[in-house]
Protein backbone atom coordinates (compact mmCIF):
# COMPACT_ATOMS: atom_id res chain seq x y z
CA UNK A 1 0.00 0.00 0.00
CA UNK A 2 1.18 3.51 -0.75
CA UNK A 3 -0.04 7.03 -0.18
CA UNK A 4 -1.20 8.89 -3.28
CA UNK A 5 -1.83 12.55 -3.85
CA UNK A 6 -4.63 13.08 -6.36
CA UNK A 7 -5.76 16.20 -8.14
CA UNK A 8 -9.34 16.19 -9.41
CA UNK A 9 -10.66 18.91 -11.69
CA UNK A 10 -14.36 19.67 -11.82
CA UNK A 11 -15.49 22.05 -14.54
CA UNK A 12 -18.83 23.33 -15.87
CA UNK A 13 -19.98 21.19 -18.79
CA UNK A 14 -19.74 22.72 -22.24
CA UNK A 15 -22.94 24.58 -23.03
CA UNK A 16 -23.77 25.10 -19.35
CA UNK A 17 -23.91 28.75 -18.44
CA UNK A 18 -20.98 29.71 -16.20
CA UNK A 19 -21.88 33.05 -14.58
CA UNK A 20 -18.53 33.24 -12.75
CA UNK A 21 -16.56 32.68 -15.93
CA UNK A 22 -18.66 35.28 -17.71
CA UNK A 23 -18.05 37.89 -14.99
CA UNK A 24 -14.29 37.23 -15.01
CA UNK A 25 -14.30 37.41 -18.79
CA UNK A 26 -15.84 40.90 -18.56
CA UNK A 27 -13.30 41.98 -15.94
CA UNK A 28 -10.36 40.76 -18.02
CA UNK A 29 -11.69 42.72 -20.98
CA UNK A 30 -12.05 45.88 -18.97
CA UNK A 31 -8.47 45.41 -17.70
CA UNK A 32 -7.25 45.39 -21.29
CA UNK A 33 -7.06 41.69 -22.11
CA UNK A 34 -9.38 42.14 -25.03
CA UNK A 35 -8.05 39.03 -26.80
CA UNK A 36 -9.71 36.80 -24.19
CA UNK A 37 -12.50 34.89 -25.92
CA UNK A 38 -13.81 32.66 -23.15
CA UNK A 39 -13.36 31.98 -19.44
CA UNK A 40 -14.69 28.97 -17.55
CA UNK A 41 -14.28 28.51 -13.80
CA UNK A 42 -14.12 25.12 -12.14
CA UNK A 43 -12.50 23.74 -9.05
CA UNK A 44 -9.48 21.65 -8.18
CA UNK A 45 -9.93 19.12 -5.40
CA UNK A 46 -6.84 17.56 -3.80
CA UNK A 47 -7.31 14.19 -2.16
CA UNK A 48 -4.72 12.10 -0.37
CA UNK A 49 -5.42 8.43 0.06
CA UNK A 50 -3.81 5.08 0.63
CA UNK A 51 -4.24 2.51 -2.15
CA UNK A 52 -2.60 -0.60 -3.55
CA UNK A 53 -1.53 1.08 -6.78
CA UNK A 54 -1.80 4.29 -8.74
CA UNK A 55 -4.47 2.64 -10.89
CA UNK A 56 -6.51 1.67 -7.83
CA UNK A 57 -6.16 5.19 -6.44
CA UNK A 58 -7.44 6.61 -9.73
CA UNK A 59 -10.42 4.26 -9.74
CA UNK A 60 -11.32 5.33 -6.21
CA UNK A 61 -11.09 8.99 -7.21
CA UNK A 62 -13.34 8.42 -10.22
CA UNK A 63 -15.91 6.70 -8.02
CA UNK A 64 -15.82 9.70 -5.65
CA UNK A 65 -16.46 12.03 -8.56
CA UNK A 66 -19.41 10.03 -9.81
CA UNK A 67 -21.00 9.79 -6.37
CA UNK A 68 -20.27 13.19 -4.81
CA UNK A 69 -17.60 15.48 -6.17
CA UNK A 70 -19.24 16.35 -9.50
CA UNK A 71 -22.88 16.85 -10.47
CA UNK A 72 -23.32 15.11 -13.82
CA UNK A 73 -26.11 17.52 -14.84
CA UNK A 74 -23.83 20.54 -14.84
CA UNK A 75 -20.24 19.41 -14.37
CA UNK A 76 -17.52 17.29 -15.95
CA UNK A 77 -14.68 15.82 -13.94
CA UNK A 78 -11.19 14.68 -14.66
CA UNK A 79 -8.81 12.82 -12.37
CA UNK A 80 -5.98 15.03 -13.52
CA UNK A 81 -3.02 13.73 -11.62
CA UNK A 82 -2.21 10.76 -9.40
CA UNK A 83 1.23 10.83 -7.81
CA UNK A 84 2.80 8.86 -5.04
CA UNK A 85 3.28 11.02 -1.95
CA UNK A 86 6.48 10.69 0.02
CA UNK B 1 -52.09 15.12 9.28
CA UNK B 2 -48.57 14.53 10.46
CA UNK B 3 -45.98 16.47 8.48
CA UNK B 4 -42.28 15.89 9.10
CA UNK B 5 -40.11 19.01 8.93
CA UNK B 6 -36.48 18.06 8.39
CA UNK B 7 -33.58 20.00 9.85
CA UNK B 8 -30.09 19.72 8.43
CA UNK B 9 -27.08 21.45 9.96
CA UNK B 10 -27.44 24.92 8.44
CA UNK B 11 -31.19 24.82 7.73
CA UNK B 12 -32.80 28.13 8.67
CA UNK B 13 -36.39 27.99 7.41
CA UNK B 14 -37.43 24.93 9.41
CA UNK B 15 -39.17 27.01 12.11
CA UNK B 16 -41.13 28.87 9.44
CA UNK B 17 -42.21 25.59 7.85
CA UNK B 18 -43.25 24.22 11.23
CA UNK B 19 -45.40 27.32 11.82
CA UNK B 20 -46.87 27.10 8.32
CA UNK B 21 -47.99 23.52 8.95
CA UNK B 22 -49.54 24.55 12.30
CA UNK B 23 -51.32 27.46 10.65
CA UNK B 24 -53.14 25.22 8.18
CA UNK B 25 -54.15 22.74 10.87
CA UNK B 26 -51.46 20.11 10.32
CA UNK B 27 -49.45 18.35 12.97
CA UNK B 28 -45.79 19.20 12.37
CA UNK B 29 -43.05 16.87 13.62
CA UNK B 30 -39.34 17.69 13.79
CA UNK B 31 -36.86 15.33 12.20
CA UNK B 32 -33.14 15.98 12.71
CA UNK B 33 -31.06 14.89 9.75
CA UNK B 34 -29.69 11.94 11.75
CA UNK B 35 -33.11 10.75 12.91
CA UNK B 36 -34.34 7.64 11.19
CA UNK B 37 -37.85 6.46 10.42
CA UNK B 38 -40.78 8.25 8.82
CA UNK B 39 -43.45 5.78 9.97
CA UNK B 40 -46.81 7.44 10.53
CA UNK B 41 -45.76 10.55 8.62
CA UNK B 42 -48.13 11.80 5.90
CA UNK B 43 -45.80 14.28 4.19
CA UNK B 44 -42.18 15.45 4.38
CA UNK B 45 -40.91 19.03 4.06
CA UNK B 46 -37.28 19.96 3.34
CA UNK B 47 -36.57 23.53 4.46
CA UNK B 48 -34.51 26.34 3.02
CA UNK B 49 -31.19 27.41 4.43
CA UNK B 50 -27.57 26.54 3.88
CA UNK B 51 -27.21 22.88 4.76
CA UNK B 52 -23.54 22.04 5.34
CA UNK B 53 -22.67 25.65 4.48
CA UNK B 54 -23.46 24.99 0.81
CA UNK B 55 -19.99 23.40 0.66
CA UNK B 56 -19.05 21.65 -2.59
CA UNK B 57 -22.49 22.43 -4.13
CA UNK B 58 -25.74 23.54 -2.52
CA UNK B 59 -27.47 20.38 -1.29
CA UNK B 60 -24.66 18.03 -2.33
CA UNK B 61 -23.71 16.97 1.19
CA UNK B 62 -27.19 17.02 2.75
CA UNK B 63 -28.40 14.44 0.26
CA UNK B 64 -26.21 11.87 2.03
CA UNK B 65 -27.67 12.64 5.47
CA UNK B 66 -29.13 9.48 7.07
CA UNK B 67 -32.71 10.80 6.95
CA UNK B 68 -32.49 11.11 3.17
CA UNK B 69 -32.54 7.32 2.78
CA UNK B 70 -35.94 7.36 4.46
CA UNK B 71 -37.08 10.31 2.36
CA UNK B 72 -36.15 8.38 -0.78
CA UNK B 73 -38.12 5.32 0.36
CA UNK B 74 -41.05 7.55 1.39
CA UNK B 75 -41.07 9.25 -2.02
CA UNK B 76 -40.77 5.95 -3.87
CA UNK B 77 -43.80 4.70 -1.93
CA UNK B 78 -45.74 7.71 -3.27
CA UNK B 79 -45.54 9.92 -0.16
CA UNK B 80 -45.67 13.69 -0.76
CA UNK B 81 -42.32 15.47 -0.41
CA UNK B 82 -41.77 19.22 -0.72
CA UNK B 83 -38.39 20.92 -0.92
CA UNK B 84 -38.20 24.69 -0.71
CA UNK B 85 -35.10 26.63 -1.75
CA UNK B 86 -32.22 24.61 -0.25
CA UNK B 87 -34.73 21.76 0.04
CA UNK B 88 -35.26 21.95 -3.75
CA UNK B 89 -31.48 21.90 -4.25
CA UNK B 90 -31.19 18.82 -2.01
CA UNK B 91 -33.97 16.98 -3.92
CA UNK B 92 -32.19 17.70 -7.23
CA UNK B 93 -28.84 16.53 -5.87
CA UNK B 94 -30.53 13.40 -4.54
CA UNK B 95 -31.97 12.68 -7.98
CA UNK B 96 -35.54 12.82 -6.65
CA UNK B 97 -36.11 15.75 -9.02
CA UNK B 98 -34.42 16.23 -12.41
CA UNK B 99 -31.97 19.01 -13.23
CA UNK B 100 -29.77 21.19 -11.06
CA UNK B 101 -29.69 24.66 -9.53
CA UNK B 102 -26.56 26.63 -10.29
CA UNK B 103 -25.29 30.10 -9.43
CA UNK B 104 -27.67 32.97 -10.23
CA UNK B 105 -26.89 34.63 -13.52
CA UNK B 106 -26.40 37.92 -11.61
CA UNK B 107 -23.81 36.23 -9.37
CA UNK B 108 -25.64 37.96 -6.52
CA UNK B 109 -27.59 36.59 -3.62
CA UNK B 110 -31.12 37.61 -4.66
CA UNK B 111 -33.38 38.51 -1.74
CA UNK B 112 -36.63 40.05 -2.87
CA UNK B 113 -40.29 39.39 -3.56
CA UNK B 114 -40.96 37.67 -6.86
CA UNK B 115 -44.11 36.94 -8.82
CA UNK B 116 -44.80 33.38 -9.85
CA UNK B 117 -47.63 32.01 -11.94
CA UNK B 118 -49.34 28.77 -10.93
CA UNK B 119 -49.08 26.61 -14.04
CA UNK B 120 -51.26 23.71 -12.86
CA UNK B 121 -53.89 23.38 -10.18
CA UNK B 122 -54.56 19.63 -10.34
CA UNK B 123 -51.63 18.70 -8.10
CA UNK B 124 -51.06 17.85 -4.45
CA UNK B 125 -49.33 21.19 -4.00
CA UNK B 126 -51.38 23.71 -5.99
CA UNK B 127 -55.03 22.59 -5.83
CA UNK B 128 -55.98 25.58 -3.63
CA UNK B 129 -54.99 28.09 -6.32
CA UNK B 130 -56.85 29.38 -9.36
CA UNK B 131 -55.46 28.46 -12.80
CA UNK B 132 -52.68 30.88 -13.80
CA UNK B 133 -52.99 32.72 -10.50
CA UNK B 134 -50.05 35.04 -9.90
CA UNK B 135 -48.52 34.86 -6.41
CA UNK B 136 -46.23 37.29 -4.64
CA UNK B 137 -43.72 35.24 -2.68
CA UNK B 138 -40.26 36.10 -1.31
CA UNK B 139 -37.16 34.46 -2.66
CA UNK B 140 -33.71 34.39 -1.11
CA UNK B 141 -30.95 32.44 -2.78
CA UNK B 142 -27.65 32.55 -4.63
CA UNK B 143 -28.10 29.24 -6.48
CA UNK B 144 -31.58 29.21 -7.95
CA UNK B 145 -30.74 29.13 -11.63
CA UNK B 146 -32.56 26.03 -12.86
CA UNK B 147 -30.73 23.97 -15.45
CA UNK B 148 -31.55 20.71 -17.18
CA UNK B 149 -30.49 19.20 -20.49
CA UNK B 150 -32.73 19.75 -23.52
CA UNK B 151 -34.53 16.36 -23.43
CA UNK B 152 -35.26 16.73 -19.71
CA UNK B 153 -36.59 20.25 -20.19
CA UNK B 154 -38.75 19.09 -23.08
CA UNK B 155 -40.17 16.31 -20.92
CA UNK B 156 -40.88 18.66 -18.02
CA UNK B 157 -42.74 21.08 -20.28
CA UNK B 158 -44.45 18.37 -22.32
CA UNK B 159 -45.76 16.59 -19.22
CA UNK B 160 -46.84 19.81 -17.52
CA UNK B 161 -44.43 19.34 -14.66
CA UNK B 162 -43.50 22.99 -14.28
CA UNK B 163 -45.76 24.13 -11.41
CA UNK B 164 -44.46 27.67 -10.88
CA UNK B 165 -42.91 30.13 -13.32
CA UNK B 166 -41.43 33.58 -12.70
CA UNK B 167 -43.65 36.21 -14.34
CA UNK B 168 -44.10 39.97 -14.55
CA UNK B 169 -47.06 41.95 -13.21
CA UNK B 170 -49.07 41.01 -16.33
CA UNK B 171 -48.47 37.32 -15.66
CA UNK B 172 -46.06 36.91 -18.57
CA UNK B 173 -42.88 34.85 -18.24
CA UNK B 174 -40.55 37.51 -19.63
CA UNK B 175 -36.74 37.55 -19.34
CA UNK B 176 -37.04 40.65 -17.15
CA UNK B 177 -39.21 38.75 -14.66
CA UNK B 178 -36.58 36.03 -14.30
CA UNK B 179 -34.60 36.74 -11.12
CA UNK B 180 -31.86 34.15 -11.51
CA UNK B 181 -31.50 33.00 -15.12
CA UNK B 182 -33.56 29.81 -14.76
CA UNK B 183 -34.36 28.07 -18.05
CA UNK B 184 -37.95 28.83 -19.15
CA UNK B 185 -38.38 31.00 -16.02
CA UNK B 186 -38.82 27.81 -13.98
CA UNK B 187 -39.43 28.43 -10.27
CA UNK B 188 -40.84 25.04 -9.26
CA UNK B 189 -41.31 21.53 -10.67
CA UNK B 190 -42.72 18.10 -9.76
CA UNK B 191 -41.40 14.61 -10.42
CA UNK B 192 -43.02 12.31 -12.97
CA UNK B 193 -45.29 10.68 -10.36
CA UNK B 194 -46.42 14.07 -9.12
CA UNK B 195 -45.59 13.45 -5.45
CA UNK B 196 -42.23 15.26 -5.12
CA UNK B 197 -42.17 19.03 -5.59
CA UNK B 198 -39.36 21.56 -5.40
CA UNK B 199 -39.54 25.33 -5.61
CA UNK B 200 -37.09 28.17 -5.04
CA UNK B 201 -39.44 30.89 -3.66
CA UNK B 202 -40.52 30.63 -0.01
CA UNK B 203 -44.30 30.13 0.43
CA UNK B 204 -43.71 29.64 4.18
CA UNK B 205 -42.60 33.28 4.31
CA UNK B 206 -45.83 34.45 2.69
CA UNK B 207 -48.36 33.30 5.28
CA UNK B 208 -49.61 36.62 6.75
CA UNK B 209 -50.90 39.75 4.98
CA UNK B 210 -49.37 41.74 7.85
CA UNK B 211 -45.94 40.46 6.79
CA UNK B 212 -46.41 41.39 3.14
CA UNK B 213 -48.31 38.51 1.57
CA UNK B 214 -50.29 35.39 2.34
CA UNK B 215 -50.02 34.03 -1.18
CA UNK B 216 -47.95 31.09 0.06
CA UNK B 217 -50.71 29.64 2.24
CA UNK B 218 -52.19 27.77 -0.73
CA UNK B 219 -49.20 25.45 -1.03
CA UNK B 220 -49.88 24.18 2.48
CA UNK B 221 -53.67 24.12 2.29
CA UNK B 222 -53.33 22.23 -1.02
CA UNK B 223 -51.20 19.62 0.67
CA UNK B 224 -53.63 19.34 3.61
CA UNK B 225 -56.58 18.97 1.25
CA UNK B 226 -54.73 16.32 -0.77
CA UNK B 227 -53.83 14.40 2.38
CA UNK B 228 -57.44 14.59 3.53
CA UNK B 229 -58.39 13.02 0.22
CA UNK B 230 -60.26 15.96 -1.25
CA UNK B 231 -57.89 17.74 -3.60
Amino acid sequence: MARYRIEIRVTPRPGILDPQGKAIHHSLHSLGWTAVEDVRVGKAIHVELVAASAGAAREEAEAMCRKLLANPVTEDFEVYQVEEAS
Amino acid sequence: MKVAVLTFPGSNCDEDLYQAVLQVGGEPAWRWHRDRGLEGVDAVLLPGGFSYGDYLRAGALARFSPVMEDVRAFAEAGGPVVGICNGFQILCEAGLLPGALIRNESLRFQSEDCLVRVERTDTLFTNAYAPREVLRIPLAHAEGNYRADAPTLERLEGEGRVLFRYVDADGDATPGANPNGSLNNIAGIVNDRGNVMGMMPHPERAMEPLLGSDDGVGVFTSLMAALAGSP
